[in-house]
């Protein structure tokens, strides 16, 4: 699970949509223009355009944060990804649809195909002969074993271990030929293998600390459709075509990463065609209907796995009763919430998955805004008003605290409207703000807050499974490990996490998730507000995007962007 | 004068120690830290957080830890960005060059504009060129830069199309000197819209003193022309003010900068120290502290200088 970031966001001074964001490519289907119709949705057409045989020309992408981390490996912010994909290789990816495809293996392992043995337990890898580092020296197997070995290694500060950890006798066939056992299986590995950028063994090996690599960090070598060229701190970063790229493109000669720091400048030098392209967070939502109306730019909403919720304490009494929760979800105006605060930006949703996961549950029941229909829950569940017209039962009163990062005005405003929404019910909630790095904290690990407002992924990278957030293992204030903050606690969801992540029949995992979202929708832990959009604008001409919620940035196929001609 | 020197740097020394003890306490007294950035990496451990806290030193008392960084900066060692892992000074010299650029560009504008319409506002005192100068001087001094760097951006970039949106040179492609040039005329023409205001005002009123001393009229009643007693007789004494202001100004103009280089993207300093600060990057932080606090401090110890030097009834002792 991650949270949306916005410790930062006060230094634009705007709301900090969710940071995930994805297009891809039409791939083979070179030639098709990807464009937006009336109601804003990508489509693509068969327009005449073709992709150049050789490199030719460049792409600007603007970015609101600065990539300044080029070591794949170790903690970095995500606007870093966006130079990953286009400088280095994982073994595989994965696409719009959620497939993996091959990247630095020749073949996705598979149940099928006998990669992976029938138990799950082993694979075995066959790597792409072709690949080269960007300095000559050939990849081979002894790359992949190197990177695994890092990760796993307590010592060093890996960015995500969780599956790699689970990785045991990494065993070399022969330079392109690997095979690795796990000590349990674990479905959503696959997932997470694609988010892990490989990096150079001979070159790694030389520095004195792998997990501060300084002469790597000035002059990254990867195995991607780019190659480094420059880094002008503060300003961008120029990655150059690698001609001996060994999979499809690159199709640009250079690939320019424009930091642009302030969200009204980033705009305006998207409206002026200083960059070609919006990346990160996008155009802010108070501007998307100008911005579509801008000639030769093109503007459309594109999906986020980030969910908008409210967060439960279902450790204080006030959230024990689960028609508390019902009650406080139907009197909450969530059309109000995207229509009039983000300018109908999100989409509804009733669940914890983005719509575009392939677990994602499309038949839960319907949140329907009935202020009356929640007093009379609360009135049949036994919680009548006080003196104060407050509600109490038992000597607990429906009075509550709601927190989310002090200084996001977007999210504020949000609370206010709530605010209103529970008091018409007799409920009180008191708004308690804090800066990212108090609330954040121990405040929201250990479970000290009775409520808070946050945008939340709820995967595991491309993963449904969703199990650090809602299994009772995963309660930190508990002792376990993970995210359940909520302290949220049901056997079957337990059970259904556990069988989704210890098997990769898809259809398996699928039937397990779809009825742990119809329990989650019941139990509302979280109460799901929205889900996010970004708003993403690409100069007319630019070929070669479709949304992905699936990666971690919307420049991850860039190898195959071209201007049409 | 080597008297002199040597108290100013003992003093110097001794300013330079205080404004690094403030600022480490303030700095590291700001909520949060530079982990916060990587403590939302989905999948990150606490275990791992507490070694790169280890590692950066974080988790030592704040006093071991501004004695560590005191020993270090004293032998040299500035230490590295918590941000890219570069040294700092590669860091702050790599960004220094685009801020001087600017800077002196906008001063330099605004000094010759500015000197000129502050002599102009004291020889006809009260004429409708001193009115409109005295109004456009409030009228500049209160825009916020922020707000007029974008409307220039508007009307030149967005409107016109005569000037590019920011940045300092067109990205990839660009380089050369006129596209350097092109890209430079409007940052530096709104750093130097305040800068004139100030000038003009300091320039009025010196002016004003000079022009109604005795020697001044002694020098028109030996006849010498209007012209040659306002440039030659009157400017030479009325600058000397100029001077002692151009020393303190020096600072000024760096955090004038911060502004202006974010409404254009100018990867200067001012914008060096806001994303420092925004990541609690503490040796950079730290580090730009100390060069504007040397600048500030060679700034005036500059101006008293040269204003000896140009002025024989100051004497340096």
């Amino acid at each position: 699970m991650s949270i949306m970031k916005d410790s930062f966001e006060s230094l634009t001074g705007r709301p900090v949509m969710a940071t995930r964001r994805r297009f891809l490519s039409m791939g083979a289907a070179a030639g098709a223009l990807v464009f937006c119709d009336a109601t804003g949705n990508w489509v693509s057409a068969a327009f005449a355009a073709t992709a150049p045989t050789s490199p030719t020309g460049q792409i600007v992408l603007g970015l609101s944060q600065e990539p300044t981390i080029f070591m794949p490996l170790i903690p970095h912010a995500d606007v870093d990804n966006a130079v990953y994909f286009n400088l280095f290789s994982p073994l595989w990816s994965v696409d719009e649809k959620g497939a993996f495809q091959p990247e630095l293996v020749s073949e996705v392992p598979t149940l099928e195909n006998g990669g992976i043995s029938s138990d799950g337990l082993t694979w075995k890898l066959k790597l792409d002969e072709k690949a080269k580092w960007h300095d000559g020296t050939p990849f081979t197997a002894e790359d992949v074993k190197f990177n695994l070995e890092l990760i796993r290694n307590p010592k060093f500060p890996a960015a995500n271990r969780a599956g790699i950890d689970q990785i045991t006798d990494i065993e070399i066939a022969g330079p392109h030929e690997l095979t690795f056992r796990l000590s349990k299986l674990y479905a959503p590995l696959p997932s997470i293998l694609s988010w892990t950028f490989l990096v150079p063994k001979h070159l790694i090996e030389k520095e004195s600390n792998p997990a501060q690599p300084t002469a790597f960090l000035e002059r990254p070598v990867g195995t991607g459709p780019f190659k480094w060229s420059e880094r002008s701190p503060g300003d961008h970063v120029t990655l150059v075509a690698n001609p001996d790229f060994h999979g499809t493109g690159p199709r640009a000669k250079a690939l320019v990463f424009k930091y642009i720091p302030d969200g009204t400048v980033l705009y305006t030098q998207f409206q002026t065609g200083e960059i070609d392209y919006v990346g990160l967070l996008g155009i802010s939502p108070d501007k998307f209907e100008e911005a579509q109306k801008l000639p030769k730019r093109v503007v459309s909403a594109t999906p986020q796995p980030m969910i908008e919720t409210i967060v439960f304490n279902l450790g204080k009494d006030v959230f024990k009763d689960p028609a508390v929760r019902q009650a406080l979800y139907v009197a909450m105006d969530k059309k109000g919430i995207i229509d009039q605060i983000y300018y109908g930006l999100p989409s509804e949703t009733e669940s914890f998955l983005p719509h575009e996961s392939w677990a994602y549950n499309s038949n839960l029941s319907t949140h329907e805004y009935s202020p009356e229909k929640a007093m009379q829950m609360l009135d049949e569940a036994g919680w009548k008003p006080g003196a104060d017209g407050i509600r109490e039962k038992n000597g607990v009163r429906l009075e509550f605290t709601n927190s989310t990062t002090a200084g996001n005005h977007v999210r504020e405003q949000t609370q206010q409207l709530l605010q209103q929404n529970w008091l018409d019910i007799g409920v009180k909630m008191t708004i308690s703000n804090f800066p990212a790095a108090v609330i954040w904290g121990d405040y929201w690990n250990m479970s000290k807050f009775d409520s808070v407002m946050a945008g939340i992924n709820f995967m595991v990278g491309p993963d449904p499974d969703a199990t650090g957030s809602f299994a009772s293992s995963a309660i930190p204030v508990k002792g376990g490990s993970g995210s359940n903050t909520a302290q949220y606690s049901n056997a079957e969801v337990d059970r259904l996490l556990a069988e989704g992540a210890s098997t990769f029949d898809q259809s398996e995992r699928k039937k397990a998730y779809l009825r742990m979202q119809e329990i989650t929708r019941q139990d509302l832990p979280y109460l799901p507000i929205f889900q996010y959009n970004m708003v993403q604008g690409v100069k007319e001409g630019l070929q070669g995007f479709m949304p992905n919620v699936n990666v971690q940035d919307n420049s991850w196929n860039a190898s195959t962007w071209y201007w049409a001609t | 004068m080597a008297n002199f020197l040597f108290s100013r740097l003992l003093q110097s020394a001794a300013l330079l120690f205080l404004v690094s003890l403030i600022g480490f306490g303030i700095v590291h007294l700001a909520p949060g830290g530079p982990l916060a950035q990587f403590a939302l990496t989905p999948g990150i451990s606490q275990a791992d957080l507490a070694r790169m806290a280890h590692e950066m030193g974080l988790d030592r008392a704040l006093p071991i830890q501004y004695w560590e960084w005191l020993t270090r900066i004293l032998t040299g060692d500035w230490g590295r960005s918590y941000r890219d892992g570069r040294s700092v000074l590669d860091v702050i010299f790599g960004r220094l060059p685009a801020t001087l650029e600017l800077i002196l560009t906008g001063s330099f504008i605004a000094i010759i504009i500015g000197v000129w319409i502050g002599v102009m506002g004291a020889v006809k005192r009260y004429s409708i060129f001193d009115m409109l100068a005295t109004v456009g001087a409030m009228v500049a001094l209160s825009v916020p830069t922020f707000w007029f760097g974008l409307i220039v951006i508007y009307v030149f970039s967005v409107n016109l199309g005569w000037l590019p949106a920011g940045n300092r040179m067109t990205a990839g492609a660009g380089g050369g000197f006129l596209d350097f040039l092109h890209h430079l005329i409007a940052p530096a023409l709104v750093l130097a819209f305040v800068e004139v205001a100030i000038w003009s005002r300091y320039m009025r009123s010196s002016m004003l003193d000079v022009i109604s001393q005795d020697y001044i009229r002694t020098a028109r009643a030996k006849g010498v022309s209007e012209r040659s007693i306002l440039w030659r007789h009157a400017m030479r004494n009325a600058m000397l003010p100029m001077i002692a202001l151009a020393g303190v100004e020096l600072p000024a103009l760096l955090s004038g900068a911060l502004v202006t280089e974010t409404v254009f993207t100018w990867p200067g300093m001012g914008r060096l120290l806001l994303d420092s600060l925004g990541y609690r990057d503490y040796p950079v932080v730290m580090g730009i502290l100390m060069i504007s606090a040397i600048l500030a401090l060679l700034g005036n110890l500059l101006a008293d200088i040269a204003a000896a030097v140009v002025d024989p009834r100051i004497r340096l002792t």
